[in-house]
């Protein structure tokens, strides 16, 4: 069980929290400028980071807010807790760009 | 003269019709409490509100002038002519009334607050039919409680007159520290068959000896 520690409310469990998925993929600038994979991939296709990545969590059964947390996918280690809207803290966490996802050079 | 004949005959008709969500449990609370030790009740029908405002905000004082003020952190609660406001988030409180401060009892809680929030930013609505207030007292309710709730309940940490948001046996609840050994817990309504089977069966120990 992680132990979350939530910006409002302090150290909390893990059920009481929500994951909301890879933070920081950006809404496209013009969304009818994307063809139907660069559309697909800003929807679907997400990092599957080995180590630290950055992500989306919402303290769903306290106060209901969102909030960033830069987590290790390795040991689970979290390495920084920062609001909506926030770079991620350091360069761990690369920010994903919607209009080139990950899989488009492949 | 006829509106207050018209509120008598409509506070009899609904206190009559209404039913409490946990009123089929009052024989198994009852026997299940132990004068002294833990003890369990349903406060049935309490008035609440839910509200949604900035605190900072112009309609935000308006609203708290009509709670007594609007707690700013968790875990706060801002009690005044028993009327208490709960924190549950940056901009969401539960203020938790008694029964009569509802409008169809004769009260004017949700209206005035309503009428306080104005066409300001935000939102007031009732909520009283969705929970219902169990009230666990006693020097074992703490023992009680910390079977099915992960938080820190020692008195030096959780102090009296502290509400949180958590889960107590999986349930969402608030949990409301209203005395030194007095906890309220309020699980909504479809959760409190499950929730008050749940604190019975959590206080079934200390009905029996201790074993030395």
């Amino acid at each position: 069980m992680l132990l979350i520690s939530c910006p409002n409310c302090g150290p909390r469990d893990e059920t009481e929290f929500h994951y909301g998925g890879q933070a920081h993929v950006a809404y496209p600038e013009d969304p009818y400028a994307l063809n139907d994979r660069e559309w697909a991939e800003y929807l679907f296709y997400r990092d599957n980071t080995k180590g630290a990545y950055a992500e989306r969590w919402v303290h769903s059964t306290g106060c209901r807010q969102w909030f960033n947390m830069l987590r290790d996918t390795v040991t689970y280690e979290i390495q920084a807790i920062y609001p909506m809207g926030a770079t991620a803290p350091g360069s761990a966490a690369p920010t994903t760009n919607a209009q080139a996802p990950e899989g488009a050079s492949k | 003269m006829v509106e207050t004949a018209a509120a008598t005959a409509n506070t009899n008709g609904v206190r009559e019709a209404r039913r409490s969500p946990a009123a089929h449990l009052a024989g198994i609370f009852e026997a299940a409490s132990l004068e002294g030790i833990v003890e369990i009740r349903e406060i049935p029908f309490q008035t609440m509100a839910g509200i949604r405002v900035r605190r900072d905000s112009d309609e935000g004082r308006r609203v708290a002038s009509v709670t007594g003020g609007l707690p700013a952190a968790c875990g706060e609660v801002v009690e005044r002519d028993g009327v208490a406001t709960l924190w549950l988030g940056p901009a969401e409180f539960l203020v938790v009334a008694p029964e009569n401060a509802h409008e169809s009892l004769g009260g004017d809680l949700v209206p005035a607050l309503v009428e306080a929030l104005g066409d300001g930013q935000g939102q007031v609505v009732d909520l009283s039919a969705n929970r219902t207030v169990f009230e666990l007292s006693g020097v074992r309710a703490r023992d009680v409680l910390e079977k099915g709730c992960s938080l820190d309940l020692h008195p030096r940490v959780l102090k009296a007159g502290t509400a949180l948001s958590t889960e107590i046996g999986h349930i969402p609840v608030i949990l409301w520290k209203s005395g030194e050994d007095t906890f309220k817990v309020l699980p909504r309504a479809s959760f409190t068959d499950f929730l008050g089977r749940w604190l019975v069966d959590g206080m079934r120990e200390f009905a029996s000896p201790e074993v030395p």
